[in-house]
């Protein structure tokens, strides 16, 4: 795998900013003696061995969120995240340590500058929606603002546009009780939404519904997130939810964080053997993207060049064919070595008639589980293309393939449904694989 | 008190004498403030009888079956006209408006008492702890000793029943509030913290309304209970239908002990059922029942 980092940039490091939320140095311990038990554990004790003092829920939780970014904390139970989450809202104080958001430090302010705090700057959604079960759907988004102190016609309509924006229309009416889970837990979404706040707490937001209902609250919840630019803190025990949405992940184990990085960093270069274990049940296909496994093109040709220059080109580099790309390497189509050598031969000038335009791009993000189906239609590699349609690279399905089998015996699981399916859709192409652009020297 | 106590290795310890004398004190001392109580009672007492006993019987049963009409449905409604009506041809309706104008009154109060109590405890661990144990004292103490010192204190009549009613009812209504109150989702609670409201409004918008189920059943226990100790408060004077049960046992009239205890059945069904209908009726119970 030729990962490449270099193009996922994150937030945290393009912006120089202040962070939305910066936590630093943060203890929690439930019990007798919070302090005596946070000296300790500052001076070297493990979790265990301040147990008779109390129960350490989080230990020296260091990071930044820049605004506008997803950060996501994944923990399996007891790891300490949910406590982790409710100290960024002050429903707990910290036993050590300061929680800031923007100038103000939630680990000092008094009651009433707190419950300001919460209603101007920071809103959360729950594991089991937390929804009034005898108030309609508008009353309970409405919530927020009517403690926010907003009058009763405005707040009813900012609510019904945050259930609009959750794709709620027509069911404010309704009570709790009558929505699907999934629906219960877009009024919760519409509840914070409309709250207003630049923060979004979430905390295991998704993690009770079912799988199918779940990865459309994920994709609903990007969709949203590129519009609005909320601050989001996102808990969850899924890893492969938290691939899929964090910007960076923090992962906590017994009340510590372990890593912080994004999804590729933690999948490529686990910080211990904890870590890589979790790692090692994720679906790779759908976290690693086209950019991570892509190779430099052996060769591309000036797409307003001539023939008899790409044919003795591609003769050297030994291909059967090239991408044709144009000043600013935009792609224009394919090249083959016989249509250039027959071109040249006929005396034809230009290029641009031999370009075959039909050729699969897909775009430097897209996941690798996507990129089975079009590698399978198509005999040549794939080209991979940024945002403005430049080729940044290809990926020729013997590469696709190497990847999946690397994961395959790193995982040391070879026959999950999902794989086996996948492989017996490749492997009738795989004699093909050698006659495309890259593999063919005859 | 005339023999001493039979084990010779343990002294006799006069608990009895000691609270007797504790309780004469207090009578003495807070004469007036037990003169003032047994008037205010009185007083009420004396005017809901009135509002119950002064119209034409068909009148208040007219009233009290439209309140179950309103409570229930229809059938309900007939229900309680049929029992009210056997209850006046059993010549026990003037006794049994007496007994309802108690069982309101000491309910009401033992309410008042217990729903404030219940929520504090359910918010202060160290009420709790406190409170818990008063209320299992309460509610094992056999009901008649209640009656004495309220009778050394208030003499006859109502007050002493009512007064005694009122401690023996008033556990099931702080009980069931904690309990409703400690039940409520504590993530709804959370939500209401995390959005910036205050715990009063917490407690008014989201942990009173989604214990109301539970709290109603409260009240319906503390209605029920008074009324099982209307007839004890019968031996104290307080009149109504405890009255004719404690006259028919002590000259073993069999009919008229059958006649008032039946009019108190009717009563016990009709108001068990119609308070059980109001838990039914609160906003979260009505919520929940949408569902289906």
């Amino acid at each position: 795998m030729t990962g490449d980092s270099s193009t996922t940039t994150t937030p945290a490091e393009t912006t120089a900013v202040t962070p939305a939320v910066s936590v630093r140095g943060v203890y929690k311990v439930f019990g007798p003696k919070p302090g005596e038990a946070v000296r300790r554990l500052e001076a070297g004790a493990s979790r265990d061995e301040v147990k008779s003092l109390g129960t350490a829920a989080v230990i020296d939780a260091t990071f930044d969120v820049a605004p506008g970014e997803i950060f996501v904390v994944m923990g399996l139970s007891g790891s300490g995240k949910s406590t982790l989450i409710r100290m960024l809202n002050g429903l707990w104080t910290p036993s050590a340590g300061d929680v800031l958001l923007g100038d103000a430090n939630l680990a000092t302010v008094d009651g009433k500058r707190l419950r300001e705090l919460r209603r101007s700057r920071v809103s959360m959604v729950f594991q089991h929606f937390a929804l009034l079960p005898h108030r309609t759907v508008l009353d309970n988004a409405a919530y927020p603002l009517e403690i926010q102190g907003v009058g009763k016609a405005e707040r009813q309509e900012k609510a019904q546009q945050a259930l609009d924006m959750v794709g709620l229309s027509g069911w404010q009416d309704s009570l709790p009780s009558q929505l699907s889970g999934g629906m219960r837990q877009r009024v919760g979404l519409a509840r914070a939404l409309a709250a207003d706040t630049d923060v979004l707490l979430m905390d295991e937001a998704f993690s009770a519904l079912d799988p199918l209902i779940r990865s459309e609250m994920q994709e609903q919840l990007l969709e949203l997130q590129e519009k609005l630019g909320k601050t989001i803190i996102f808990i969850t025990h899924d890893l492969n939810e938290a691939m899929h949405l964090g910007d960076r992940i923090a992962v906590m184990r017994d009340g510590r964080i372990v890593q912080i990085g994004t999804a590729e960093q933690i999948l490529s270069d686990p910080a211990n053997s904890y870590v890589e274990k979790f790692v090692a049940d994720v679906d790779r296909s759908r976290v690693l993207t086209a950019s991570s496994v892509m190779q430099r093109p052996r060769l591309t040709v000036p797409a307003g060049g001539g023939p008899r220059q790409a044919a003795r080109e591609m003769r050297e580099a030994e291909v059967s064919g090239a991408f044709a790309v144009d000043r600013r390497r935009v792609l224009k189509g394919l090249v083959r070595a016989d249509d250039a050598v027959r071109a040249t031969k006929e005396g034809v000038e230009k290029l641009e008639g031999l370009i075959d335009a039909d050729v699969t791009s897909v775009h430097q993000d897209t996941p690798i589980a996507e990129l089975f189906a079009p590698a399978a239609e198509s005999a040549v590699p794939l080209a991979v293309v940024d945002d403005e349609g430049r080729l940044v690279g290809v990926v020729p399905r013997v590469t696709l393939l190497e990847a999946m089998a690397g994961e395959a015996v790193e995982n040391g699981n070879v026959s999950t449904p999902e794989k086996t399916l996948q492989e017996a859709q490749l492997r009738p192409t795989d004699d093909e694989a050698t006659g495309t652009t890259e593999g063919a020297t005859a | 008190m005339i023999s001493a106590a039979t084990d010779t290795l343990v002294p006799r310890v006069p608990v009895g004498d000691w609270i007797e004398t504790a309780i004469d004190w207090v009578t003495d001392t807070f004469d007036p403030l037990f003169d003032a109580i047994k008037t205010f009672f009185e007083s009420i007492y004396d005017s809901l009888d009135w509002v119950l006993s002064t119209p034409p019987f068909f009148v208040v049963a007219i009233v009290l079956a439209a309140i179950a009409f309103w409570a229930k449905g229809w059938k309900l409604a007939v229900g309680s006209l049929v029992g009210f009506v056997l209850i006046a041809a059993m010549d026990q309706w003037d006794n049994a408006m007496d007994s309802l104008a108690l069982v309101l009154l000491a309910s009401v109060v033992a309410l008042l008492i217990g729903i404030p109590l219940g929520i504090w405890s359910a918010r202060n661990e160290h009420v709790s702890r406190i409170v818990r144990p008063i209320l299992d004292f309460m509610q094992t103490m056999p009901a008649f000793v209640y009656l004495i010192p309220t009778v050394v204190i208030f003499l006859t009549g109502p007050v002493p029943g009512i007064i005694a009613t009122i401690v023996f009812a008033l556990a099931p209504g702080v009980r069931f509030t904690e309990l409703g109150i400690r039940q409520v989702d504590s993530e709804v609670v959370e939500a209401g913290r995390a959005f910036g409201s205050t715990d009063r409004r917490i407690l008014r918008q989201i942990q009173i309304p989604l214990a109301m189920p539970t709290i109603m059943a409260g009240v319906n226990q503390v209605i029920m209970l008074a009324l099982s100790m209307v007839v004890i408060s019968g031996m104290v004077g307080a009149g109504g239908l405890g009255g004719d049960v404690v006259g028919a046992l002590s000259s073993v009239d069999i009919a008229l002990g059958f006649e008032a205890g039946l009019a108190v059945v009717f009563l016990a069904i009709y108001l068990d059922r119609v308070t059980s209908a109001l838990a039914d009726r609160s906003p979260v119970a009505k919520a929940l029942k949408a569902a289906r």
